[in-house]
């Protein structure tokens, strides 16, 4: 399952999906809502996303993880709107019978998806709200004081 | 011919829309719509290097030939996790 979605998320919400009886390892990462950006306090995030192309390139990563390492499940959920600190914005659940390439696969994916999957956040704070765009902290920034 | 242009993020900000119709020429390429929206959209100047661009639902480069009712994305660097 490759999704965008406005519902919480809990951490627990892919492992029985992934999992198989021939499974030894299952790794879960859950990107979390910090309280701070550098040095700017973060009051909540805003999430957008192209969520039609945001599903495919999120199966496409599945895809690459299973040519990869030979990987059939994985799963990643990625809400939108809203998210206060401490939430899950974030969810990628990869199941393997030994843990090494589960391990790597999620690792990979969670990179890929911050490279490919079009996404957006942007931080709320005590000085406004700013657009993050691309990885890096010294991205350029699209002020916005809404 | 009719195409459909996404806005998001930063640049939906700035054009003040999240999707809009666009007319273009029949035959007309990414980069030929790319160069109709410095005129259609001066304000998004300063982004223009950033961005990048998907034809329905896909990255795509300047080459690739649009057609009537394709959907258009402006990208810009992304952000999610």
């Amino acid at each position: 399952m490759f999704k965008i979605t406005e519902n919480a998320i809990s951490v627990d919400a892919l492992h029985e999906q992934v999992l198989r009886d021939y499974h030894g390892a299952v790794v879960t990462f859950a990107g979390v809502v910090r309280d701070h950006s550098g040095e700017t306090k973060t009051q909540f995030l805003e999430y957008e996303a192209y969520a039609d192309m945001a599903e495919k390139k999120m199966a496409e990563i599945g895809a690459e993880v299973n040519e990869k390492w030979g990987i059939e499940q994985i799963a990643i959920l990625h809400r939108i709107g809203r998210l206060e600190i401490g939430e899950i914005s974030v969810l990628i659940a990869v199941a393997s019978p030994h843990r090494a390439e589960a391990i790597h696969a999620c690792h990979y994916a969670i990179d890929r998806l911050k490279e490919i999957v079009p996404i957006w956040k942007k931080e709320v704070g005590e000085d406004g709200a700013f657009w993050v765009e691309g990885p890096s902290k010294a991205a350029e920034k699209n002020r916005d004081d809404s | 011919m009719k195409v459909k242009l996404l806005f998001f993020a930063s640049c939906r900000d700035i054009v003040g829309v999240k999707e809009t119709d666009f007319e273009l020429e029949a035959s007309a390429t990414l980069g030929d719509l790319k160069y109709s929206l410095r005129s259609t959209y001066p304000q998004l100047a300063t982004r223009e290097k950033t961005l990048s661009f998907a034809v329905n639902a896909e990255y795509a480069d300047d080459s690739v030939k649009l057609s009537e009712g394709d959907e258009i994305a402006l990208i810009p660097p992304v952000s999610g996790g």
